[in-house]
């Protein structure tokens, strides 16, 4: 196929990219959608092949084993891991495009300015996005500590590293035909990698779903400068498209947390405040509820909504509170499900979780929705989740997280806090909820206690 | 005048993808994300035209890197985004599997 038709062929890809994403409005519509962005990659890659003079054996080498290594990781992966699973993918698209730059440099060695430009911004990016989806993997997965790693002068050393990095773009952009200009660009891979580590360290685990959100716009963004060191339009809408798609999430994920990009970057949140905030927050006296009475408070109510967060995932509990949800349909209790943006580790967790345990779609409910409603719900059943329902957010301007919308699950006539203990969360808050007049604590593991529940109502039919 | 025309194509496509973006509920948004990752392994587009025949040697050891590694990004990213939506139905769509 000539260069014409292989061209026209990506109009077609870029055509079903986009409405593949179009389709992603609608959860009924959704796997179409992807199915026909899978179609485009296909004709994409198909209509690349028939071009003349490639070396057909290394391709098929590639594509074989690539194929063999996602499809393995895609079918093996527990729902409850899918965000380490995305920041891995991430990372591969990252360090594909700086493969990608790096070959072309080598083959073509002298170039323009502006495309050593573009293929610096290829390289960088692309390799920061390798290393930093790699620790993101790492904290997410629970290899790496999860805490926040701070050190002083930390801001000033990733300022120097991005000031080298840019110094070195300047000089390779000058010289890129020399063997000097090697030099920068290896030194430009080498401080891209390097900066990816210093800048996600500092970077806590619940703040996780803003990071992965940026380093699925910058895989997105590295593919871009890939389009523009090789003149190719489909890599550029294609990676234009989730470069935007990144920063719209990052950008919802930021004002879930009431907090600026900025913010999340840099201040290494939730170190600080762990040591000093858990004394002076609000004490009270807490009341304990065993399975039976929280079996009793559930048995009489007409609504209830569940909260889930984090704690949700980690004890795998997203099956029995499906079954304790059908428990109480069963029972004429309304039941929904109030899901906070940035409850889980990536946008959306908890919604996938809850669709695994065939929850339907339209049980799950946003918090702008379920808010202006909270009062006539009689019981709110709070699963593994902490800041994102903490008062304090709405009552106490003190408080590290005031300003941050919350699900105001203590509007509701009765609270149940399913939790561990009373530790704090993420943000090292005491949360005032629990010391509330209308709230019961069931402490215990979130799928035991739960099991618990089922058991009280099976005994009781 | 090729880098006007590339940039032109860029700022459109950036406009237009925070058009499809913003209308996603953030129900799926995670399949949204592993949709989009799977997008962004395009560069397994160029990482292909990059093997040619006349350049043997290192550029070909790094080619094949590319096309693996975006090769993975690729297939993994839409099955998983696939194993998913399967997963979300309505009320009466049933229990299913």
């Amino acid at each position: 196929m000539g260069a014409l038709g292989i061209n026209f062929s990506y109009v077609i890809s870029a055509g079903l990219f986009i409405f593949g994403l179009k389709m992603l409005s609608s959860p009924a519509t959704a796997r179409k959608g992807n199915l026909l962005s899978a179609l485009g990659m296909l004709i994409a890659i198909v209509a690349t092949l028939l071009a003349t003079g490639l070396d057909y054996r290394w391709i098929l080498l590639g594509i074989v084993i690539g194929t063999a290594i996602g499809l393995f990781a895609a079918y093996k992966v527990e729902m409850t891991s899918m965000p380490e699973m995305v920041a891995l993918f991430n990372g591969f698209g990252g360090i594909s495009s700086l493969l990608l730059a790096w070959s072309e440099y080598h083959q073509q060695g002298e170039i323009s300015s502006f495309l050593a430009g573009v293929t610096f911004l290829s390289a960088f990016i692309g390799g920061v996005t390798f290393t930093g989806s790699m620790v993101a993997f790492g904290k997410l997965s629970g290899k790496v500590p999860q805490k926040a790693v701070v050190f002083s002068g930390q801001h000033l050393i990733n300022g120097a590293i991005l000031l080298s990095a840019l110094i070195a773009a300047a000089l390779f952009c000058v010289f890129p035909g020399s063997w000097l200009g090697y030099v920068f660009f290896i030194i430009i891979v080498l401080v891209a990698l390097g900066f990816g580590v210093t800048s996600t360290i500092p970077i806590g685990g619940a703040d996780m779903p803003v990071v992965i959100s940026l380093l699925n716009s910058y895989s997105g963004l590295a593919a871009c400068a890939a389009g523009f060191v090789i003149s190719n339009n489909i890599l550029i809408v294609a990676g234009a498209l989730v470069g935007a798609s990144g920063i719209i999430l990052t950008n919802i994920m930021c004002k879930a947390m009431n907090r600026s990009l900025a913010n999340v970057l840099f201040s290494g949140f939730g170190t600080k405040t762990a040591s000093s905030g858990a004394e002076d927050g609000p004490q009270g006296e807490v009341r304990p509820a065993t399975a039976e009475d929280v079996y009793y408070i559930l048995e009489a109510a007409d609504s209830v909504a569940i909260v889930p967060g984090y704690g949700l995932a980690v004890a795998q509990a997203q099956h029995v509170v499906r079954e304790l949800g059908d428990l109480l349909e069963a029972n004429d209790t309304e039941v929904m499900y109030a899901i906070h943006p940035v409850a889980g580790r990536m946008p959306g967790h908890m919604n996938v979780l809850l669709a695994e345990a065939n929850v339907p779609y339209d049980q799950l409910v946003e918090m702008d929705d379920i808010n202006p409603r909270m009062d006539s719900v009689d019981v709110c059943v709070v699963i593994g989740a902490n800041d994102v329902v903490n008062p304090a957010a709405a009552e106490d301007e003190n408080s590290p997280i005031y300003g941050m919308p919350i699900i105001e699950t203590f509007r509701a006539k009765t609270v149940i806090v399913l939790k561990r203990s009373l530790n704090p969360g993420f943000a090292g808050i005491q949360n005032a909820l629990f010391f509330r007049e209308n709230t019961r604590m069931y402490f215990g593991d979130a799928k035991v206690a739960i099991q618990a529940l089922i058991a009280e109502f099976k005994e009781a039919k | 005048m090729e880098a006007v025309y590339l940039t032109f194509v860029f700022v459109l496509a950036i406009f237009l993808g925070f058009e499809l973006i913003s209308k996603v509920p953030s129900t799926l948004h995670t399949p949204l994300m592993s949709g989009s990752n799977a997008i962004s392994g395009i560069t397994l587009i160029g990482a292909l035209a990059s093997l040619k025949m006349e350049n043997p040697g290192f550029a070909t050891v790094l080619g094949t890197l590319a096309v693996i590694f975006a090769t993975i990004n690729v297939v993994g990213g839409y099955a998983v985004t696939n194993r998913m939506l399967e997963m979300f139905k309505k009320k009466d769509q049933g229990e299913g599997k």
